[in-house]
């Protein structure tokens, strides 16, 4: 089987930028979150949120910021910057063999939300005509296409917080099946808007630590609160090994296996006992031909919520007994962005391995015993890493785990 | 509203849309083939126009193409 192998990387986050920005950051344990400017957030219960910093890809103008929704101006950053690094020449590449697979959870929800609020108070011949295409979920994947000149497979994979999971993983599906050679993949959200915040803030989701940003994404801890709202997106080049091989690219690191399944249990909740998040584990390593026992770092989909990690904890007891890997969020830095979140927490796994550095899981300080884990708590660990996995979770009871691997 | 005003208004409304300079929004300047437009681009900006002098426009969008001919319908109307 064709192996598939990352040769760029980018991303737009609460904690910078770039990928040099990005790493720099996590490593130094350094949270992304602050109190929420994009809006007054004064009559909503989450007044807190991890907005990215200002984000204009290269020569856009403002006409070409007003056609885009903010998700696909952060994926048109996030695929310049992993395009940029992979040195890959859109003259010099078949571009019917190069993709994209972009999702995100919500897509376009602030174009939505802003038409409907004009729809109400100018009727409907206010709405604007660039609603629809702005408020499509796949538009990040078409218009970084547009923008890159690539012409194979193109789609958003969409399941809710699992997305970049479930688009990682049909990419390399593309590239194993030899239905492509390059396939650009990953997720963008854009969710700090009234609306979105408001729907979340309702579902009694989110954290109202208001007066301690930074203190407020705190997962495994006993005293967390609910998830911090995080946008941004990552962006991988992933190709097949031998055209990256050909051209003599520096090959950062290999998706080396992807394991998916659904709880078929409810809507929000995850099954308690963790034994659908387990079975999707096993499946990604199972894919790439990997032993449990060879993994060491397990970068946890860890949302800060009540119910999320005692089922991940109790997923890893099912597979690994006592003796699991390391474990880190970094959601307790970044927030939680959604569609994005599995894409930015795959280039942190890369970076680990690249680096022999795991991240840490910030703001833990009281241990709970319905979710202990073997955590990397507050500061980051020096250690090899040749094999990480990063699971994901979605409403609507996904789960998706992606194995990385040394490229060797 | 004097007709020197309606045109300035006019222009500097397409200036902002379209990201264009003074220079390019001539009043020959077509949007789509000189300005850089595409048809889900004037459509949005004849909505600008029709919001901004609160005019309705809706039947005769298809015929105005130029800068020009925008400024003379719209001071025809208002």
């Amino acid at each position: 089987m064709r192996r598939a192998v990352v040769t760029g990387m980018g991303v737009v986050s609460p904690v910078g930028n770039s990928i040099a920005a990005f790493w720099e950051a996590l490593v130094a344990g350094r949270s992304g979150i602050g109190p929420t400017t994009r809006f007054d957030p004064k009559d909503h219960r989450t007044k807190i949120s991890g907005q990215a910093p200002d984000c204009v890809p290269a020569g856009f103008t403002p006409k070409d910021l007003h056609r885009q929704d903010r998700n696909a101006v952060f994926a048109i950053e996030a695929a310049d910057q992993a395009w940029k690094q992979s040195g890959l020449d859109a003259s010099k590449i078949n571009s019917e063999r190069a993709g994209v697979v972009i999702g995100s959870g919500i897509g376009g929800i602030e174009t939505i939300e802003q038409e409907v609020l004009r729809m109400q108070e100018g009727g409907p011949r206010r709405v604007s005509p660039l609603m629809v295409p702005k408020g499509l979920t796949n538009m990040a994947s078409g218009s970084v296409a547009i923008r890159l000149g690539l012409r194979g497979p193109n789609k958003a994979v969409v399941s809710a917080c699992s997305t970049a999971n479930h688009c990682i993983g049909e990419a390399i599906n593309l590239i194993r099946l030899g239905k492509a050679d390059i396939i650009l993949a990953g997720g963008t959200e854009s969710p700090i808007t009234p609306f979105a915040m408001a729907g979340f803030s309702s579902m009694r989701a989110m954290s109202t630590r208001n007066d301690e940003p930074q203190r407020a994404s705190r997962p495994f801890d006993k005293d967390r609160d609910g998830f911090v709202m995080g946008e941004g997106a990552g962006i991988i080049v992933i190709e097949s090994e031998e055209h990256a091989r050909a051209r003599g690219a520096e090959i950062l690191g290999e998706v080396a296996g992807m394991g998916e399944t659904c709880d078929a249990f409810h809507i929000t909740a995850p099954l308690e006992d963790g034994s659908g998040s387990a079975r999707a584990i096993r499946l990604a390593l199972e894919d790439a031909g990997i032993d449990k026992g060879m993994v060491d770092y397990y970068n946890a989909h860890g949302t800060s919520t009540q119910l999320n990690e005692p089922g991940e904890a109790k997923a890893l007891r099912l597979i690994y007994g006592a003796d699991m890997p390391l474990v880190s969020s970094t959601k307790s830095m970044t927030g939680h962005l959604l569609g994005a979140a599995g894409a930015i927490e795959a280039i942190a796994c890369i970076l680990a391995i690249r680096d022999g550095i795991i991240p840490p899981n910030i703001n833990f300080e009281t241990p709970d015993p319905e979710c202990e884990v073997n955590l990397v708590a507050n500061v980051a660990r020096k250690t090899r890493v040749s094999v990480a996995v990063s699971n994901s979770l979605g409403f609507g009871g996904h789960n998706a785990a992606l194995v990385l691997r040394r490229y060797e | 509203m004097a007709a020197e005003n309606v045109k300035d208004k006019v222009r500097r409304i397409i200036m902002e849309r379209l990201s264009k300079t003074d220079e390019e929004v001539t009043l020959e300047a077509r949007f789509i083939d000189d300005l850089g437009a595409d048809s889900l681009d004037v459509t949005e900006l004849l909505m600008a126009l029709e919001e901004e002098f609160n005019v309705d426009i809706d039947d005769e969008a298809n015929s105005i193409e130029t800068v020009g001919q925008a400024i003379d319908y719209i001071s025809g109307k208002i």
